[in-house]
């Protein structure tokens, strides 16, 4: 399979602040990566760097194709209250002819199962369909890349889970190439085929781990597979090991509760 | 601190613009006399007791349209701002009075005050009383309900309310009405100056140099002068306000 | 309902109040409004040659000039409020010029333009394009991160980037300094035929209060409350219409 982004070596400093030391990764074509850290770790710049919006202090990114998108964690300012959402979904699309346009955004509120609310304003909408006319917008778009910011931790958790399953299934049905930036550890396993887990700043590659779950995932089945568990618990223990100053009584609590799970699920 | 110089570059900018068309044949030289004449001329006026007895006349009579403004336009702001019934009687009324222009009673302000500062501060006051008025309905209308409930649990009464809740935190609101009031009085004083015909303050000044002797050059300096008032005005009760409001 | 039969019953009590106060006093200076009524009947109905003179002359000075100033105002407003260094440079220039009364460059524009039109234009533009200018300014700085960032990454094209994203974005700023300057375009158009023409309402009112003529001056400033009132409403329909997108319904709200 052939690559879609090629990141190599990226490094990004504010002033003496090193926020990025040294990144090299891929994502395959067709593939979903979550890319997770702790907190403040980095990502948000490293997701502005791919993204075009910094120019990084070092390094390259590379993608193959013209142009990406990006899903927002803040829906409420990345959707514009004075278009409705067809309005939306077409404002990327400005460069193409009328019918195209609407053709397009059509399909896209299809995929996203808001047909029926093309003519509405975002705001008329709750949380998670806003972030789902986010999601058609950029899927309108047809990026070689969809870049997630946090897609989806301005949600509530029962919405968190559909938006999940949404997800999975959109990229499915499009061959859709998807890096999800998160914080989230069971988020980044749920969703990824693979991870890339991040230390915390400047944030440096800890692993590179290939998700062993079937391509059909099931917000029960899935979340209670031992892989699934196996794989959350050593995602934890990485970000953990990742933190500059290691509590170790934390660790060990941690390492204990995630234990402890496994057995009772 | 370079914010302030890049600033004071674009002042300087403008000024050098100003300089060369003045100094070009591309206006009538008359009309457009250069800064460096005007600010020659200002230099001059400035130590020169008439003028800054015009110049005191209008900033006194200024701050005596404030303070006479704030005093009718916040507490008729409270009563219309806290009492719905009051405010929707007199809406009709308020709303047709206020786009009256307060040049437009300058006639009928001079028949029935005459020509003394009288006119010149009713009029100013009659400007400003709006801005201060709508910004105090504005801030009421802001009013967060919770804190009220919280006082009045505390056993707050009505007045207590307005006094300890509603205005202190109407009270940037109310500032920046009595900013946006002040730099309209402003004008409206120096207006009525040129064109009533007082017998003293800066408009008098500007309108003076320019039909006696058609002296541009003091036309402009009286002008510079009022800006500078402007600005000043404007300066400090911003800072007023960012010192008083700090919460 | 309840509410508008309410504030106009308040309105008409102070006519009926005015007109019977005006019939005892019989003050030449404060007519009832009987009187003002009549003199406006007589002036602009009788003469509707006042009208077409004075009047709407009047009133498009007053929209042109206004026009104009918003034009200026809100592309140099948009262009200013996007970069910080430009603002940086011009802010102080901005202030200065904003607090200079405008009456007192009437005599600068009379010898620039020589009288006329076009000396009214530029008086009446120079002392409402501020407010205009400055709010466009404080919208377009208020477009968020997020807006900005969610248009680069998808590399819209600039006018749509222009028109698309700030221009709305600022639109609620915009409307609020195109009200504030419509009711200033109101005093400028008087002051600006107080000094140097002879058609136009302000020179009408000066020349009815250099005959005596107090009913027919309370006629033209009633005039001008009424203009001012149609104008600010009409602006305000048009306001509603144009930010009906906005989340929060702004019912009632003045300032």
């Amino acid at each position: 399979m052939s690559n879609m982004l090629e990141v190599a070596d990226l490094g990004h400093t504010y002033g003496d602040y090193e926020a990025i030391g040294g990144l090299s990764f891929t994502v395959r074509a067709g593939e979903l990566v979550c890319v997770v850290g702790p907190s403040g770790c980095g990502k948000s710049t490293l997701l502005r760097t791919i993204s075009g919006l910094i120019e990084p202090s070092r390094g390259d990114v590379s993608l193959k194709g013209s142009h990406l998108a990006v899903v927002f964690q803040d829906y409420q300012r990345s959707l514009f209250p004075w278009l409705t959402v067809q309005g939306n979904v077409e404002f990327p699309l400005r460069g193409l002819p009328r019918a195209e346009r609407k053709a397009r955004a059509a399909e896209a509120l299809e995929w996203v199962g808001l047909g029926k609310a093309a003519k509405k304003r975002p705001w008329q909408l709750s949380g998670g369909m806003q972030q789902r006319v986010a999601i058609a917008r950029a899927l309108a778009y047809r990026p070689a890349l969809l870049l997630m910011d946090e897609p989806f931790a301005s949600v509530d958790a029962q919405t968190r889970f559909e938006l999940e399953d949404l997800l999975l299934r959109v990229r499915r049905e499009h061959d859709t190439t998807v890096l999800v930036v998160t914080h989230d550890i069971d988020e980044s396993v749920y969703l990824g085929d693979r991870i890339l887990v991040l230390s915390g700043s400047p944030a440096r590659l800890v692993a590179d781990l290939e998700v062993p779950l079937p391509a059909e995932r099931d917000q029960v089945t899935t979340r209670t597979d031992e892989a699934f568990v196996a794989l959350r618990s050593r995602v934890a223990r990485l970000l953990n090991v990742g933190k500059p100053s290691l509590d170790v009584e934390k660790w060990a609590e941690a390492e204990r509760e995630s234990l402890s799970e496994t057995v009772s699920s | 601190m370079r914010a302030f110089t890049r600033g004071l570059l674009g002042i300087a900018g403008f000024l050098a613009l100003w300089e060369l068309l003045g100094r070009s044949t591309l206006v009538p030289a008359e009309a457009l006399v250069p800064p460096s004449v005007v600010f020659g001329e200002l230099a001059a006026q400035l130590v020169d007791p008439v003028f800054l007895r015009h110049v005191v006349a209008t900033v006194l009579a200024l701050l005596i349209a404030i303070v006479v403004a704030i005093a009718v336009a916040v507490p008729s702001g409270l009563v219309l701002g806290s009492v719905p019934a009051v405010r929707h009687a007199t809406r009709a009324v308020v709303e047709f009075l206020r786009p009256i222009p307060s040049v437009a009673l300058i006639p009928l302000a001079l028949v029935i005050l005459g020509f003394g500062p009288e006119t010149k501060i009713t009029l100013a006051v009659y400007a400003a009383v709006w801005p201060i008025l709508f910004n105090t309905i504005y801030a009421l209308d802001e009013l967060d309900p919770l804190q009220v409930e919280t006082a009045r649990v505390f056993g707050t009464g009505r007045v207590g309310v307005l006094f300890r809740v509603a205005l202190p935190s109407a009270l940037p609101f109310v500032l920046t009405g009595i900013r946006l009031a002040a730099t309209t009085a402003l004008i409206v004083m120096v207006s009525v100056e040129l064109m009533a015909g007082a017998d003293i303050g800066l408009g008098y000044f500007i309108m003076e140099a320019r039909s006696g002797a058609g002296r541009m050059d003091q036309v402009l300096a009286g002008t510079v002068v009022a800006g500078v008032i402007g600005v000043l005005l404007n300066n400090g009760l911003e800072r007023v306000r960012r010192r008083w409001v700090a919460w | 309902m309840n509410r508008f039969v309410q504030r106009w019953t308040v309105f008409a009590v102070l006519i009926v109040v005015w007109q019977v106060l005006g019939w005892l006093a019989d003050d030449p200076f404060f007519p009832p409004p009987s009187q003002i009524v009549t003199a406006a009947y007589e002036w602009w109905v009788l003469e509707p040659q006042n009208v077409t003179e004075h009047i709407l002359p009047s009133v498009g000075r007053l929209l042109s000039g206004w026009a104009i100033a918003c034009v200026i105002g809100v592309s140099l407003g948009l262009l200013l409020g996007r970069s910080d260094r430009a603002m940086e440079y011009a802010g102080p220039l901005l202030v200065f010029l904003r607090s200079i009364p405008p009456p007192a460059l009437v005599p600068v524009f009379l010898l620039l333009f020589k009288g006329g039109t076009s000396m009214q234009l530029a008086t009446i533009v120079f002392g409402v394009v501020w407010p205009v200018l400055l709010n466009s300014v404080d919208g377009a700085r208020s477009v968020d991160v997020t807006k900005v960032d969610t248009s680069a990454v998808f590399g819209i094209p600039r006018w749509q980037w222009v028109l698309g994203v700030v221009l709305p974005a600022a639109s609620p700023k915009i409307f609020a300094g195109l009200r504030v300057s419509l009711s200033l375009s109101l005093v400028l158009m008087v002051i600006s035929e107080l000094v140097a023409t002879d058609n136009g309402i302000g020179s009408q009112l000066m020349q009815a209060q250099r005959e005596f003529d107090y009913t027919r001056m309370w006629a033209g400033i009633v005039l001008l409350g009424v203009l001012g009132y149609g104008l600010n409403t009409a602006l305000l329909a048009v306001e509603r219409r144009a930010l009906a997108w906005q989340p929060r319904s702004r019912d009632e709200q003045h300032a």
